[in-house]
């Protein structure tokens, strides 16, 4: 589906954590960014929808986001949006608790 | 006189084929695998589909847009390039796949246990760097837990000796050991941050090598119910090196796709992953056909996602070490419009 390209990754997300078969995962990813299940293979619409949620672009020659949401950081945003434990994430919080 | 084709055999090497040599080859696959799977023949419209996929010569083909399916790994990166991670920030950003794979060259839960440490840094550094869901995997691997390799008597040796007891005592001695180092090596891995574990090429060893990954799944849902469990097949059929031995009260010895994918939803895999070897000596469509034929009875019941692997000598493409482009994608594009699977 092109991973972070689009919305591949998301919808992985939801094969892995909650089992769901494809036009499923699809329906929920596309209902909790508002946008069509179609949109979420489409770069072009993915761009501007990641980008409005904090879900992570990726870093080109041509399109770098320092200011803005990136890897671990969109972790959390993702974790928060598709209402799903990521590990990671989790850790993170785990391991930082005294600050 | 009809005009001819050119398209691959499961070797790989490219020849020339009629569109009516196409038919009659997708025609023979079918027919061969329900024979042997005692399943269904593909359905007149199928095999039109598959000939229309097949019987071109384009060089490359795709699914209509809108209907993409996530792509899992078994494996990700060359290793030569660069670092590992590297190769999954590669995979990320530059191929564009949805679920990228941190895994070591001795692709073995047995050998990882040995550097599982360092293993599980990378797996750190990756959760750090990318924000794809990364796995971690490696195959079950049975045979290692037997002499030379492990400490268990060697059931290979055992068998044509006729000593069938202590082959089969020694395959349950090293699915126990197994079960324990895939759920050591999960652990670790989790605990660096990893989403998903990937048990691959399952069943490699018989039925005793499905077993452990079985067992294993169950007991790491149970400790993990929100990871990513993805158990992919070494072959359509479980051999029966032990041949009495069972999963909730079902024989593994001898399953089909659609009972492994039983098994594989009561363990609580997230993912199934049905392997259909490829007969080298036949064309690409008469094994798309034949694999199709094995697959759909699994895909039509499934309730958890189905990843065909489709690679390197399974899943329609050919068994060669740079798989055409025109071979993977007409591969891809008829497990999709056909049986509907979830990814590959």
């Amino acid at each position: 589906m092109g991973g972070m390209r689009a919305a591949g990754d998301l919808v992985a997300r939801m094969q892995m954590t909650r089992r769901m078969r494809l036009k499923e995962a699809k329906e929920y990813v596309a209902g909790k960014l508002g946008c069509t299940t179609r949109d979420l293979s489409d770069p072009v619409a993915m761009e501007i929808i990641r980008q409005d949620h904090g879900l992570g672009l990726l870093t080109m020659t041509s399109s770098t986001h320092p200011a803005l949401p990136g890897m671990m950081e969109a972790k959390f945003n993702i974790s928060k949006l598709l209402d799903i434990p990521i590990n990671s994430v989790e850790r993170f919080k785990e391991r930082t608790t005294g600050y | 006189m009809e005009p001819k084709i050119p398209t691959r055999m499961g070797d790989g090497s490219l020849v020339e084929m009629t569109r009516s040599e196409i038919k009659a080859d997708l025609e023979e696959g079918t027919q061969i695998a329900a024979k042997k799977a005692k399943v269904d023949v593909l359905t007149q419209d199928e095999l039109d589909h598959l000939l229309d996929i097949y019987a071109s010569a384009a060089r490359f083909t795709a699914v209509d847009i809108g209907e993409e399916v996530v792509l899992s790994n078994d494996g990700t990166g060359t290793k030569h390039i660069g670092n590992r991670v590297q190769d999954l920030q590669s995979y990320e950003t530059l191929l564009g796949i949805d679920i990228p794979e941190l895994w070591q060259a001795d692709y073995s839960y047995k050998a990882v246990k040995t550097n599982v440490a360092h293993e599980g840094q990378s797996m750190k550094i990756a959760q750090a760097l990318l924000t794809n869901p990364v796995q971690y995997g490696a195959m079950p691997d049975l045979g290692r837990y037997s002499k030379p390799d492990g400490p268990i008597p060697n059931w290979s040796e055992l068998l044509p000796m006729g000593k069938i007891d202590e082959a089969r005592d020694a395959q349950v001695e090293a699915c126990g050991m197994l079960v324990e180092d895939i759920n050591f090596v999960a652990d670790a891995m989790i605990e660096a941050g990893a989403d998903g574990i990937d048990m691959d090429t399952t069943g490699a060893a018989g039925d005793a090598d499905f077993l452990a990954a079985l067992t294993a799944c169950r007991q790491l849902r149970e400790k993990y119910p929100w990871l990513g469990i993805e158990i992919g097949m070494a072959s359509e059929f479980v051999l029966g090196m032990h041949g009495q031995l069972e999963y909730d009260g079902e024989r593994l010895a001898g399953m089909w796709p659609k009972k492994q994918l039983e098994m594989v939803t009561a363990a609580g895999a997230s993912i199934y992953g049905p392997a259909v070897n490829i007969n080298t000596g036949k064309s690409t469509a008469w094994n798309i056909a034949r694999a199709i034929t094995f697959i759909k009875p699994a895909a039509e019941v499934a309730t958890i996602p189905v990843h065909v692997n489709v690679g390197m000598g399974v899943g329609g493409v050919p068994t060669c070490l740079f798989p055409p482009a025109d071979a993977t994608s007409r591969a891809s594009k008829a497990f999709v419009e056909i049986l509907k699977i979830d990814g590959y």
